[in-house]
């Protein structure tokens, strides 16, 4: 600390002048590890206040709190550690269950469900440190899944020769949805937040047209969905039938680790951070920023069109227009919350997929409903967001510039 | 008024900016406050003027002992200060940022009284002759002129303590003539002025008592009439020589052609026109101009950042316009933007990753496109200590660093490799003596090791020292190149058009 400069404090008030739009991004991006697990503890304690209102026994005993506030304080205790406990169950353990398999069951579920969130998530992280706000994830999944069940049911050949071709559809697919609006940005200008939303729209309109086409349906439905995939394309369950868990979870861990390695230690991943971080600096030292902006989106969307073999070849073997789910939506959520650094994606990937396994059992346990979960990753982002705000609620300092030394 | 701070102390956390500070401000003087960057004269100016509170000591007017909660207060008081940066609403016009903050009503509807704003920025426009359009959007205005808003804004305030917070660090040699005769008028009306610089020339010009800060402490005054050898010791501490030693050149073949090189912007406009001249092996060649006068779309042109319209330019036998950047400085040429924050550096990068940032590809860094970490750290090692970079780690971020090490930092990565050509642009601008010492050795260094070297400066002080050879522009094209021994004004009459040294004579 004592390195600080004497004039930076001086400087603090034109530094912060200087934060244009990409810097503020970074700075959200790039939260620190202490302010995210404040954010989770402070979305909890207002879900838990969310929890009481909408608990009738909470409710029916506040008239006559000031009577008899045991009534009330144990009615709100109970629904509030009910609701808590409901998700704890399914998410991670299941206390009741008379084997291992069906205690660890939730937490198989909680992996399944994050697979898809961290390839998607891994790939948004790598756009934001690059400068590159990417909200098309969810089209690129719907792309890649296309391709990916083009090969999967159009093809017919022995496993794993069908899988890897599958997977690399898949990932071709994201990487086509992502390369469109990196070379829009590049050649145009034109911002990539407007046009990965826009193409959202288009891909999922495309994949509607193709699924009314007859060599996209299925013998025997009229429902628009695909033929099922051949099971020489599917990834095999990583411990046998009993649990939906299967190799794609693996191969994300994989990716993870490649996503680290490109950004921390390739010279491609140097450019890629340099280019987000100070695009003038990075020209003038001879780096060619639209083609680095071009590939960013390319390898976002390919991890984003891995995010979709996750869904299609790991749990949900055709394709419909539904085969997206919230993912995309939900993979910027998680890579805020891993501060765009693969080991914290994953582990908020795996948060994220908790509560979404625990939804049901949230519904069936404590009797609330399951939108409550998202309320719970909505406070998490909009904390994230604002941190001011958690500083505040913690009674935590300002960071001055001689933090940003130390970062 | 009479303004005095006693024993004023400011800590942060461990580190004391302000140490017991004494400092008399009379009214109808300008009293210089000179020090190197990170002194502590902005921390003690943001004390006086509220924004932060001292840890010790007191401010007192006219002996009277008071405490100023922010800004406001302070303004309330009579005490104005013109930020470095300013702090205009780009998109207002003049009257409307005069009256930002204390607005006027007329009317029943409680209309903003425009007239009177106007009417204000007139009278003082006129009364010192400022030459202002209260209804001219600020942002359309050179910074010379918002800097006169501010000071507009000032006094429409009654400011009776004027305080300027390096107020020449963006200005022309001509702007900043401009401004010392305003400080002037300024002062023979009753204003107290504080000019805080690190500036000897206009401390010199201007001053009527000088106090020096050193390391957060009052390490002496001085009369005007001291040397300036003297106040550059006092500041730095150390004898400092204020003349840059070099032997004569001896220049060899020549390095670099420019061949009637043109550039026209983006909105259609000639920012170079039809410009040629030759550096040969071992010579700085300097380029002098006032700022905007196309040495910006000169260098960026030769560096590759911009298509010429027309022309081209030859590096070693190689013709580099055309070619991508990285090419070009591949082909040996070292390059000093002039924006070291903006394009020289990336700032929330660590010393170490800035220090390689245009050789991340090139060995020993990396190899097929693997970074080596190990290397990169001990190359970074080698540079802060060679190029006396002073920070206590290489995995600080380049951001944190002081100005003057910020640029040793680029001059580092530039001239670590094999260099045929160095173009640098504003090679010591916002830095301390010491450091524009430092930058000046090593910018001869690499002369005398052979290597032709462009300097582009709007200051003549660094021209004149530098230069074997000056080359003038004006409008985008060269008016004349002449030898270091040309007179100043001479050189000046040339940065005002005037076409060669016969004509300017």
């Amino acid at each position: 600390m004592s390195a600080a400069p004497a004039e930076s404090p001086a400087e603090a008030p034109a530094e912060a002048r200087k934060r244009d739009s990409r810097s503020l991004l970074r700075e959200i991006a790039e939260s620190s590890t202490l302010l995210i697990i404040l954010a989770i503890v402070a979305s909890l304690a207002i879900s838990a206040v969310l929890i009481l209102i909408a608990d009738p026994e909470f409710r029916a005993a506040l008239p006559y709190f000031f009577d008899r506030p045991m009534d009330a304080l144990s009615a709100g205790w109970e629904a509030v550690s009910s609701a808590y406990y409901a998700i704890f169950q399914g998410a991670f353990w299941n206390t009741g269950g008379e084997t291992f398999a069906a205690s660890i069951a939730p937490f198989m579920q909680t992996l399944t469900m994050a697979t898809p969130l961290i390839f998607a998530g891994l790939g948004i992280g790598i756009g934001f440190r690059a400068g590159l706000f990417n909200i098309g994830a969810q089209g690129q999944i719907l792309i890649g899944a296309t391709l990916g069940a083009m090969v999967g049911f159009m093809w017919h050949m022995p496993f794993p020769w069908h899988l890897i071709l599958a997977v690399i559809g898949c990932a071709l697919g994201g990487a086509l949805w992502g390369f469109i609006p990196g070379i829009l940005k590049a050649k145009t200008g034109a911002h990539e937040v407007i046009t990965t939303i826009m193409l959202n729209y288009i891909a999922l309109n495309l994949v509607s047209w193709l699924l009314s086409l007859e060599a996209f349906q299925r013998e025997g439905s009229d429902n628009p969905q695909s033929p099922v995939l051949d099971e020489t394309a599917m990834y095999p369950k990583l411990f046998g039938g009993q649990f939906q868990l299967h190799w794609g979870f693996i191969l994300a861990l994989l990716a993870a680790g490649f996503a680290w390695w490109l950004m921390e230690r390739s010279t491609l991943g140097f450019q890629f951070r340099a280019v987000g971080a100070n695009p003038s600096a990075a020209k003038t030292a001879g780096m060619k920023v639209s083609t680095i902006t071009i590939l960013v989106m390319v390898v976002a969307g390919a991890f984003s069109g891995l995010a979709a073999s996750a869904q299609l070849l790991g749990t949900q073997p055709s394709l419909t227009i539904g085969i997206a789910g919230s993912i995309g939506f939900d993979a910027i959520t998680v890579a805020l919350l891993g501060a765009s650094r693969p080991f914290g994606t994953v582990l908020a990937a795996i948060l994220f997929g908790g509560l979404k396994a625990a939804g049901p059992a949230l519904q069936v346990q404590a009797g609330l409903p399951v939108d409550i979960v998202l309320v719970i990753q909505s406070l998490i982002v909009l904390f994230i967001a604002a941190p001011p705000l958690v500083r505040f609620i913690f009674r935590l300092p300002t960071p001055r510039v001689v933090k940003e030394v130390a970062a | 008024m009479r303004l005095e701070l006693r024993g004023i102390t400011k800590r942060f956390g461990d580190f004391t900016a302000n140490d017991k500070i004494d400092l008399v401000v009379e009214p109808g003087k300008v009293h210089a406050l000179l020090g190197e960057n990170g002194a502590g004269k902005s921390t003690l100016m943001n004390t006086l003027f509220g924004l932060y509170d001292p840890d010790e000591g007191e401010i007192l007017i006219d002996d009277k002992p008071v405490s100023f909660a922010g800004p406001g207060d302070a303004m309330t008081a009579g005490i104005a200060m013109v930020h470095q940066h300013f702090m205009l609403v780009h998109p207002f016009t003049v009257a409307e940022n005069v009256m930002l903050g204390h607005e006027q009503y007329k009317g029943p509807f409680k209309m903003l009284d425009l007239n009177a704003a106007r009417e204000k920025v007139r009278e003082i426009s006129a009364k010192f002759g400022f030459n202002v359009n209260p209804d001219a959007v600020v942002e359309d205005l050179p910074v010379g002129a918002q800097q006169r808003v501010e000071i507009i804004k000032a006094l429409s305030q009654r400011a009776e303590v004027l305080i300027l917070d390096e107020p020449t660090a963006v200005l022309t040699p001509q702007e900043t003539d401009e401004l010392l005769e305003i400080v002037r008028q300024l002062r023979d009306s009753g204003t107290a002025v504080v000019l805080i610089t690190h500036k000897l020339r206009e401390v010199k010009a201007i001053a009527d008592t000088i106090t020096v800060i050193r390391r957060g402490k009052v390490v002496g005054t001085a009369e005007p009439s001291a040397s300036r050898e003297e106040l550059a010791s006092l500041m730095v501490g150390r004898a400092v020589t204020m003349t840059v030693d070099k032997t004569p050149a001896t220049p060899g073949d020549v390095v670099l052609s420019v061949e009637a090189l043109s550039v026209i912007d983006d909105i259609g406009v000639t920012q170079l026109h039809n410009v040629s001249f030759d550096v040969r092996a071992g010579e700085i060649f300097a380029i002098a101009g006032v700022q905007g006068n196309g040495q910006t779309e000169l260098t960026e042109a030769l560096l590759g950042a911009i298509k010429p319209a027309a022309g081209r330019a030859i590096l070693a036998g190689k013709q580099i316009t055309g070619l991508p950047i990285a090419e070009v400085l591949e082909s040996g040429l070292g390059f000093v933007p002039e924006d070291r924050t903006e394009d020289g550096l990336v700032g929330n990068f660590t010393i170490a990753n800035n220090l390689m940032l245009d050789v991340y590809d090139k060995a020993p860094y990396s190899s097929h496109g693997v970074l080596k970490p190990a290397v990169i750290a001990a190359e970074a090692e080698k540079n802060v200590e060679q190029f006396d970079i002073r920070t206590p780690s290489i995995n600080l971020t380049a951001g944190s660093l002081s100005g003057g090490n910020q640029q040793k930092v680029v001059l580092a990565r530039e001239l670590s490799r094999p260099l045929k050509l160095l173009i640098a642009s504003n090679p010591t601008r916002g830095l301390d003596v010491g450091s524009i010492e430092f930058v000046h050795k090593r910018i001869i260094q690499e002369r005398d090791a052979g290597a032709a070297v462009i300097i582009v400066s709007a200051e003549l002080d660094e021209v004149v020292a530098l230069a074997d050879r000056i080359a003038v522009m004006y409008h985008g094209e060269i008016v004349g190149i002449v030898p270091p021994s040309t007179g100043r004004d001479t050189l000046g009459l040339m940065m005002a058009g005037a076409h060669t040294e016969e004509d300017a004579a």
